[in-house]
């Protein structure tokens, strides 16, 4: 569905996404690994077709990343971007206006499941809320890819388990769901494929329970073995 | 619930239901959750969730009745089967354990007579 080769995004005189090459494939959750700074942000900023990569080639469905790719790509940032002024309802509506594939009904439940009000302004909200009502909006579009950039961040014990559960339950046979995250031990059990991203390489990708059985050791324990030195 | 590294998810999700079948918790005939309930209740991924049930119904442990769903199985001897293994598992355990201190089949079962003599007396 998705074809990335060799891509590289420089800037000035320093080198965010080195070689990144993978294939998404609808059906199936991804978990990009890696530390901070190790390009994450800026390969799903690549695939949002926010930013244009330096060299390489990305493909959605055959075409490249563009228009067409945006409709179909949800990419869930990590900063708070709703404007100040908004209630969950304004998002709603705006999303709407935005998007074709954005889904009201299924925004609503999707507050409901996540206990937060429609009618709360978010710039009133705890940083858990801004969260879970990121999530909510982004995982309300009916998208074929759905990119979650750091989702359990900055959020307690419970609200994670709420965000995981919804990420699962939002899984579909159709869509692919790419999240980045440090915290890698959550993600474990929920994903189907793993890319490990350092320095802005790809150093390994696989299937998890492939990785996993062949080498003998969990996705944690991986990460810890390639990142331990830098 | 708590997973383990090294061994697959879906093997362990398996154990735990056989646990809960073995226990008495989920009756034979009882209906299973759908498979993205299941994915959601043990957070797993929903693909794993399906390989649970189709690795189950493989080991002849549960079936699927067509449009209704996912049931543990209504054959009492696959039962006492799957509570024989579990039942062995723990024996395996014990016995390797207690091999690793160095203690031989005599004391072993001197251990148990006694575990049970001083439950007794407490009661």
């Amino acid at each position: 569905m998705l074809k990335c080769e060799n891509l590289v995004k420089k800037y000035m005189n320093t080198t965010a996404v080195a070689d990144i090459s993978t294939n998404i494939e609808p059906g199936k959750i991804y978990a990009l690994l890696g530390p901070n700074g190790s390009g994450k942000t800026t390969f799903m900023k690549i695939v949002a077709g926010l930013i244009k990569p330096t060299a390489g080639n990305i493909t959605f469905e055959d075409k490249p990343v563009g228009i067409y790719s945006k409709a179909h790509i949800a990419y869930m940032p990590t900063e708070n971007f709703f404007y100040s002024y908004m209630t969950c309802k304004d998002a709603g509506h705006y999303y709407r206006d935005f998007f074709n594939d954005f889904d009201e009904e299924k925004y609503h439940q999707l507050l409901k499941e996540m206990d937060l009000d429609l009618n709360q302004k978010i710039s009133k909200m705890s940083s858990g809320m801004v969260a879970k009502a990121k999530l909510a909006i982004t995982l309300a579009r009916n998208s074929r890819i759905i990119m979650l950039d750091e989702p359990l961040n900055g959020i307690d014990i419970i609200a994670r388990e709420k965000v995981i559960n919804t990420v699962i339950a939002n899984a579909t046979q159709d869509n692919a769901i790419i999240m980045s995250s440090h915290l890698v031990d959550e993600l474990e059990k929920v994903i189907d494929y793993a890319i490990f991203i350092r320095k802005g390489e790809v150093v390994m990708q696989g299937e998890a329970e492939e990785l996993r059985t062949s080498r003998g050791m969990s996705i944690v324990d991986m990460y810890k073995q390639i990142y331990a030195h830098d | 619930m708590e997973f383990k590294n090294n061994i697959p998810i879906y093997l362990q999700v398996i154990d735990d239901i056989k646990h809960r079948i073995g226990s008495g918790g989920l009756k034979l005939g009882d209906k299973l959750p759908s498979t993205r309930e299941l994915a959601v209740s043990y957070q797993i991924n929903p693909n794993t969730a399906v390989r649970v049930y189709n690795e189950m119904e493989s080991m002849g442990i549960c079936f699927t009745k067509r449009g209704l769903g996912t049931f543990v199985t209504e054959d009492e001897e696959k039962f006492y089967s799957i509570k024989k293994e579990m039942a062995q598992d723990y024996v395996d355990d014990f016995v390797n354990g207690m091999s690793g201190l160095g203690i031989d089949r005599e004391e072993m079962i001197d251990y148990i007579n006694t575990y049970f003599k001083e439950k007794d007396m407490e009661v």
